[in-house]
């Protein structure tokens, strides 16, 4: 009898399982799968490998110092033929100009002035004489460097550090430095949203917890209209209000308060509003929910004992809200460092986010190296915030799981 | 218990106070944005401004007789309601399992099926264009269906999820003592009892779709235009008064959501209120 109830039980998790299985295969094809695949592009080198193979193989004995010996020579001049009749020369020197610039014109240069293969044992001279770049330490350090599969590269320029000759990891040159500017930039943007909803987010979220369940209904839907308007529309609100001659500029002239427009859209203030308008929501709702199972005996007791209002909501109050201002701060932050398309629409060139350049070295530059290692960085916040999160909504929780 | 708080020093009347008139304005900052620009849309001027010069359809008839405005709507239209459906069978088989699982792994398995929510939508957008590149599925509907599928899944589990909580699973093992086979019980007992819960997973994984650009910005073919991708480039080029109009009909659909979702809501909560 136990048995057969134990065997039974464990049909029915078994059946549970085959229930949740077709999502999480689902998934693993269109989501798990693809961020892998992202995350292995972050690390992946395979051009230079694959269009000058020879080229690799002779390097792989190269000890780095001096120049490569003669095979080296020869097999790039084999290896550079044979692109230029695939016509793939591009794609080795568009990978080869990411970590040396102009490295790109020397290979395009090479592989057209090579009428033919250079006689043996004469090909570091031949290639030497269509261009002395070839003469070059820094040439060669800079293919074998790039002669994968793996390399850190990637994920070093996207933290604006690269291996200079002697292999050690430096800065890269002030004026390529970019991305940390962007990912502190990505930062600041979304701490100061994060901070703006926070303090916007907890009296309406007070008073929405305070009020009868009626009236605060009610009040509510001043907060799901916009959680639920498009975020395309919202945008486009901001623009049509905030613009030049937009509805904002035109009032405040009307009341005679400035006498010029005032640029309010395409800078950072233009991102500050309307990205607070969107994520607001996010930080008013687990604020309420925090704020509505605050049983309001313990305050009374407070004043009962004899506390000041002021001490009482210090003392008393805070403490029991701050895990829920934590969870709405952390999730405003999650969703704030994601943010693309509202930056890219109201903000000016100085207030795009890391999302934005992600974006732009997918679709526009195709350097999907980088757009995946800034897409691997971005990614590993997120989850550090999200695992946080999850423990903070976890902790709180009293009852977890759900009624069997 | 909400209960306004005692008012007994003039320091807590005058905190009440504040917290009122704060409110207020960020209650006006909310929903001005969304209100204002809906007259501007009926506008028979060309400027985005007030007073308006009079009032015309002029810009709805734009919207209605441009093939791309269109032909966009029918693309999301179809793409959304694709993505409900694909993202309806595999979330609710999702939520129903997890309600039954007990073991250690269930706060891992949650966190992966809910992933695509916390993962920033551009991450996803370039694992997924650089993905399905190679196999064939950008440039259109299935890949852009699929996509939009794993995004509002998690939705769907958790809204299905929401309505199980409250859900006697010793109703199903009456119903299979009866005689009841799993699938006779699943429509009979278990469907009328979460069926709330399954239409505001629909809802919310339609709007999820409908909303949503990025992906669809790196993996449609000129073929899978969708609205809001039209919208986004329209306003990068020239916000013209026909984008006001698509933001009014986009704002409308989601009064419509927003009607439905509460209005199941409630009535969940007031049920629950009432046992028996």
């Amino acid at each position: 009898m136990k048995r057969k109830l134990k065997r039974a039980e464990r049909r029915r998790q078994f059946r549970s399982l085959a229930l949740i299985f077709p999502l999480l295969a689902f998934l693993c094809f269109a989501f798990f799968g693809p961020i892998t695949g992202m995350l292995l592009r972050s690390v992946e080198d395979l051009e230079v490998r694959r269009i000058l193979p020879n080229t690799v193989a002779a390097l792989a004995s190269w000890d780095g110092r001096d120049l490569p010996g003669e095979k080296a020579y020869a097999a790039l001049a084999g290896d550079l033929s044979v692109a230029r009749a695939n016509d793939t020369v591009a794609i080795a020197s568009k990978r080869l100009n990411y970590s040396l610039i102009g490295i790109r014109t020397v290979l395009a240069s090479t592989a057209r002035k090579l009428n033919a293969l250079p006689e043996a044992g004469r090909a570091k001279e031949v290639l030497e004489k269509i261009n002395p770049a070839w003469g070059d330490h820094a040439t060669w350090v800079t293919i074998k460097g790039a002669s994968g599969p793996f390399t850190s590269f990637y994920l070093l320029a996207a933290l604006d550090l690269t291996h200079d000759t002697d292999g050690t990891i430096v800065g890269v040159p002030e004026e390529q430095a970019i991305y940390r500017d962007v990912f502190l930039r990505t930062f600041i943007i979304s701490f100061s949203v994060t901070l703006l909803c926070m303090l916007l987010g907890f009296p309406v979220a007070y008073l929405l917890a305070a009020l009868p369940p009626n009236r605060s209904n009610l009040l509510m839907i001043f907060v799901l209209l916009p959680f639920w308007t498009s975020l395309l529309a919202r945008t486009s609100a901001w623009i049509v209000l905030l613009q030049t001659h937009g509805v904002v500029n035109d009032a405040l002239h009307w009341l005679g308060i400035i006498d010029q427009p005032v640029r309010l859209i395409y800078n950072r203030f233009g991102v500050y509003v309307a990205m607070t308008h969107i994520l607001l929501p996010f930080m008013i709702l687990p604020l309420y929910s925090n704020m509505k199972a605050i049983s309001p005996a313990y305050m009374r007791a407070a004043a009962s004992l004899g506390a000041p209002p002021a001490t009482a909501f210090r003392r008393v109050y805070l403490p029991q809200v701050l895990p829920g201002v934590g969870a709405g701060c952390l999730l405003v932050f999650i969703l704030a460092i994601g943010y693309y398309i509202t930056p890219a629409l109201v903000g000016g060139g100085g207030d795009q986010m890391i999302s934005y350049f992600i974006a732009l070295y997918t679709t526009d530059t195709a350097n999907w190296g980088l757009a995946s290692a800034l897409g691997a960085l971005l990614l590993l916040v997120t989850l550090l915030l999200g695992f946080a999160y999850g423990k903070l909504v976890l902790g709180q929780q009293v009852t977890g799981g759900m009624k069997n | 218990m909400n209960v306004v708080p005692l008012l007994r020093t003039p320091s807590e009347r005058l905190a009440w106070g504040g917290t009122i008139v704060l409110s207020t304005l960020v209650f006006v900052f909310l929903v001005v944005p969304v209100i204002a620009i809906m007259p501007l849309s009926f506008s028979s001027g060309s400027y985005l401004t007030y007073p308006l010069p009079g009032l015309s359809l002029r810009w709805y008839a734009d919207f209605l007789q441009s093939p791309r405005w269109t032909s966009s709507l029918k693309n999301s239209m179809l793409i959304g309601i694709a993505a409900t459906l694909l993202s309806m069978i595999l979330g609710t088989l999702a939520a129903l399992g997890l309600a039954q699982w007990k073991s250690r792994f269930k706060p891992l398995i949650l966190a992966l099926v809910l992933s695509p929510v916390v993962v920033p939508v551009v991450i996803t957008a370039v694992g997924l264009y650089l993905f399905f590149a190679p196999i064939g599925l950008t440039g259109n509907y299935l890949g852009l269906i699929i996509a939009h599928t794993a995004l509002a899944s998690p939705f769907v589990v958790i809204t299905v999820s929401a309505t199980l909580q409250s859900f006697d699973m010793n109703l199903v093992r009456a119903a299979s003592s009866l005689g009841a086979a799993p699938l006779y019980a699943f429509r009979r007992v278990i469907l009328p009892l979460i069926f709330p819960g399954l239409v505001s997973g629909a809802l919310f994984a339609f709007a999820t779709s409908f909303d949503e650009v990025v992906i669809v910005l790196f993996m449609s073919g000129p073929e899978q235009r969708t609205l809001p991708l039209e919208m986004f480039s329209g306003i990068r080029e020239n916000i013209s008064p026909t984008i006001t109009v698509v933001a009014v009909i986009l704002t409308a659909l989601s009064i419509l959501l927003l009607i439905v979702v509460e209005g199941l809501r409630r009535r969940n909560e007031r049920l629950k209120g009432n046992p028996g």
